[in-house]
């Protein structure tokens, strides 16, 4: 591709390739500008936006960010592109193609059919041209459903997921989290445990508490332990309760080297749990997380920019037909996403570029220590998500992830979103949280007391599992 | 009144959070107001992170640590990042000494077989709570070693403990150094031990000693136990890092065994 350039009242801006005009045309992250490929003034930032504005989509089926015969994700998303999804859009330019999204005639139906044809660099680019509340507006029409015990990604739902993390993997203390968090209807897209030990024998025993658990409490749920996808792997051969197989990936071929993964053996996870049929309503059984930065932080970036990399590894994700995926926006600390406006603008270019990509898209809204942001910019992000239509969100006890360090949304949060916005749990465990009287005729969560029947006879079920 | 609450089926609510609660210190049972978290259970979280945040953020005093650490010399270095929001954003300048300091270490004497280097990190608090009793501890294990002064630096990574050592012609480098703040705990120390540091080396190049703190973490004698153990170890074998982590495991005592990265 011939260099692009933006005239701007006198000044001539010159990009080199693709890869540098994305780079330029992003929002301002620190990762950026530790990759020393951001823009170096917030001028020449508008002006690669100008210029990509004007590129035509097509150039995005030529052009590549990271070559085709080094990486294999760049060979994922260029032979898996779906011509015909592309044709109605492909005489637009990345400036047309923010237009189209944004117009009435984009419904949701016109959203699905053309997703197929976009690829993630396609989809990484038009975000960089919108605004925080376009990408709102449109994630917001475009909705993935998936399924296993329950359905995600209904219209007026916001799942979660219960995350019960404990410092030293104790069964009863990841069973009293458990416990809480159900309490405040918390859980419908997955409980899923971070083990602090990452090995198969301690993975199989929190996985039988978590199936014992569910079934003891006869939840329509499913559960997971983010293992590494090799240990999962051997934890179906040996007949372990697996419902859900996780597996953190990036965007190129080195970064999911990384982490230990190909293509190759997701192929074989996704095999594996496909097999075990575990599902009830649904068998999407796969369950991936992401993050900006992931790849830079691996020195695999090949000079792109983190949020395109990012999309690319939604390009991973969609070729296996996850349950869910989440990007852990703030997780990475200050030097991806330096505060709290930068987590909140990559929270929506997550959901945003994996929504228009087909996948069911949640966040961990969450933070470091060392990162400047506090609990006030989660309130703001969680609040514009769920308006987003967000598939699903993380929480834990008060907000406090003790085995990660880090912190995150608390089960307060769910109720607080489900009382100022409308949305409910998915509809299988809302029916459930119904039965067990913990609902009420307003939709609320009941506030129960410990001596409650109720929850008496979920903690006498408590110590009997753990 | 008591035969009514001895007739009670049901625990007393207290009861049976603080049962649950020695299961594990997460936020469990902070009851509710409305949707939202009772005002106490808001302040208290505050709190936490407010003091995670003065962790980070507090600058590490230089003065009072060698006062802890007399009469051990000690030099004072700084590396590249000028000043915490620099150091926070470009870890790669936390890494490299600034030219003052490269200079004033490329002026002092060489050839040591261990040097200890105490940074700031990302708990400068870890670090003035922690460091000193720990070096005493290493030096009653190490003390036959020549042991070079010890080094202490201002806005620095682990790896800058490589460009100190190789300057210093150190055959182990020893990073005592700040970790990142929990909530629960905003004042742990890392211990990360490199052989043959010099500039470039990778993480998987290094042993990993952590949580040392006074808050159900590591104590200063078993840290520096182990840190012993491995430092002979890699002075013996000529290396650190995962070939080392794979090693310990069959040779090691199981006090050392466990909990080395």
């Amino acid at each position: 591709m011939a260099a692009l350039t933006c005239d701007l009242g006198g000044d001539r801006y010159v990009f080199d390739d693709l890869k540098d005009v994305l780079a330029k045309a992003s929002s301002r992250k620190s990762g950026d500008e530790l990759a020393e490929i951001a823009a170096e003034t917030d001028a020449e930032r508008i002006a690669a936006r100008m210029a990509l504005a004007d590129l035509p989509l097509k150039t995005f089926l030529s052009e590549t960010v990271v070559p085709y015969e080094d990486d294999e994700v760049t060979r994922l998303i260029i032979d898996s592109h779906d011509a015909e999804a592309f044709r109605p859009i492909s005489h637009l330019t990345v400036g047309g193609l923010r237009d189209w999204l944004l117009s009435h005639e984009a419904d949701s139906a016109a959203l699905a059919a053309v997703s197929p044809g976009l690829t993630p660099e396609m989809a990484a680019a038009v975000s960089k041209l919108m605004r925080n509340q376009d990408l709102i507006a449109v994630a917001k029409k475009r909705r993935v459903v998936t399924a296993f015990r329950t359905t995600l990604g209904l219209e007026g739902r916001l799942g979660s997921r219960l995350q019960p993390n404990h410092p030293t993997d104790d069964l009863r203390g990841i069973a009293v989290s458990v416990l809480d968090g159900l309490l405040y209807g918390v859980g419908d897209a997955v409980i899923g445990i971070n083990p602090a030990t990452d090995n198969v024998p301690n993975a199989i025993s929190l996985m039988k508490m978590l199936d014992d658990l569910r079934l003891h409490y006869d939840i329509p749920a499913q559960t997971c332990v983010l293992t590494h996808v090799t240990n999962t792997i051997e934890i179906m051969n040996r007949g372990a309760p697996v419902d859900l197989v996780f597996q953190s990936v990036a965007g190129s071929e080195a970064a999911n080297n990384g982490f230990g993964v190909d293509l190759s053996v997701l192929k074989e996870a996704h095999q594996a749990g496909l097999s075990l049929k575990r599902g009830t309503v649904g068998q999407n059984v796969m369950y991936f997380e992401t993050g900006q930065g992931s790849a830079l932080s691996a020195e695999a970036h090949h000079g792109v920019d983190q949020q395109t990399m990012e999309a690319r590894a939604y390009g991973v994700a969609r070729a296996y037909d996850p349950m869910i995926v989440n990007t852990v926006v703030g997780f990475i600390g200050p030097e991806y996403l330096y505060d709290g406006k930068q987590i909140i603008r990559a929270g929506l270019e997550d959901h945003f570029c994996g929504k228009l990509l087909g996948l069911p898209m949640g966040v961990d809204v969450c933070y470091t220590n060392h990162a400047e942001a506090d609990q006030d910019d989660m309130d703001s992000l969680m609040t514009l998500l769920t308006v987003a239509g967000c598939t699903f969100l993380i929480a834990v006890p008060g907000a406090d992830d003790i085995m990660l360090n880090y912190q995150s949304l608390s089960f307060h949060d769910m109720l607080y979103l489900r009382g100022a916005l409308g949305v409910k749990a998915a509809p299988e465990f809302e029916a459930w949280l119904e039965r067990m009287d913990m609902v009420t005729p307003e939709g609320r969560i009941r506030e129960l007391g410990l001596r409650d029947p109720r929850v008496a006879r979920l903690v006498d079920q408590t110590r009997l599992v753990a | 009144m008591a035969r009514d609450m001895a007739n009670d089926a049901v625990p007393p609510p207290i009861d049976l959070w603080s049962s649950m609660r020695q299961a594990t210190s997460a936020r469990i049972g902070l009851g509710r107001s409305g949707d939202a978290m009772p005002l106490k259970a808001v302040l208290d979280f505050q709190l936490a992170h407010a003091k995670a945040r003065d962790a980070v953020h507090a600058p590490l005093d230089f003065d009072a640590l060698e006062e802890q650490l007399a009469p051990y010399e000690t030099i004072r270095v700084a590396s590249l990042a000028p000043d915490r929001p620099t150091y926070l954003r470009r870890p790669d300048l936390g890494r490299r000494l600034d030219k003052e300091s490269a200079a004033k270490l490329d002026a002092v004497q060489h050839g040591y077989d261990i040097v200890f280097v105490l940074s700031d990190g990302l708990s400068s608090i870890g670090v003035q709570m922690h460091a000193a009793p720990m070096i005493r501890a290493c030096m009653e294990r190490l003390g036959d070693l020549k042991v070079a002064p010890i080094v202490i630096a201002r806005q620095a990574r682990v790896a800058l403990s490589d460009d100190v050592g190789e300057r210093l012609g150190a055959r182990l480098a020893v990073s005592l150094i700040g970790e990142r703040p929990g909530l629960s705990v905003a004042e742990s120390l890392g211990v990360y031990l490199t052989y043959e540091p010099r500039v470039g080396r990778r993480d998987s190049e290094r042993n990993c000693i952590s949580n040392v703190h006074g808050l159900g973490g590591l104590s200063y004698d078993l840290a520096a136990e182990k840190l012993a153990w491995l430092a002979r170890t890699a002075l013996k074998l000529q290396l650190t890092g995962v070939k080392l982590k794979d090693d310990v495991a069959a040779i090691a005592p199981p006090e050392i065994a466990g909990e080395i990265g």
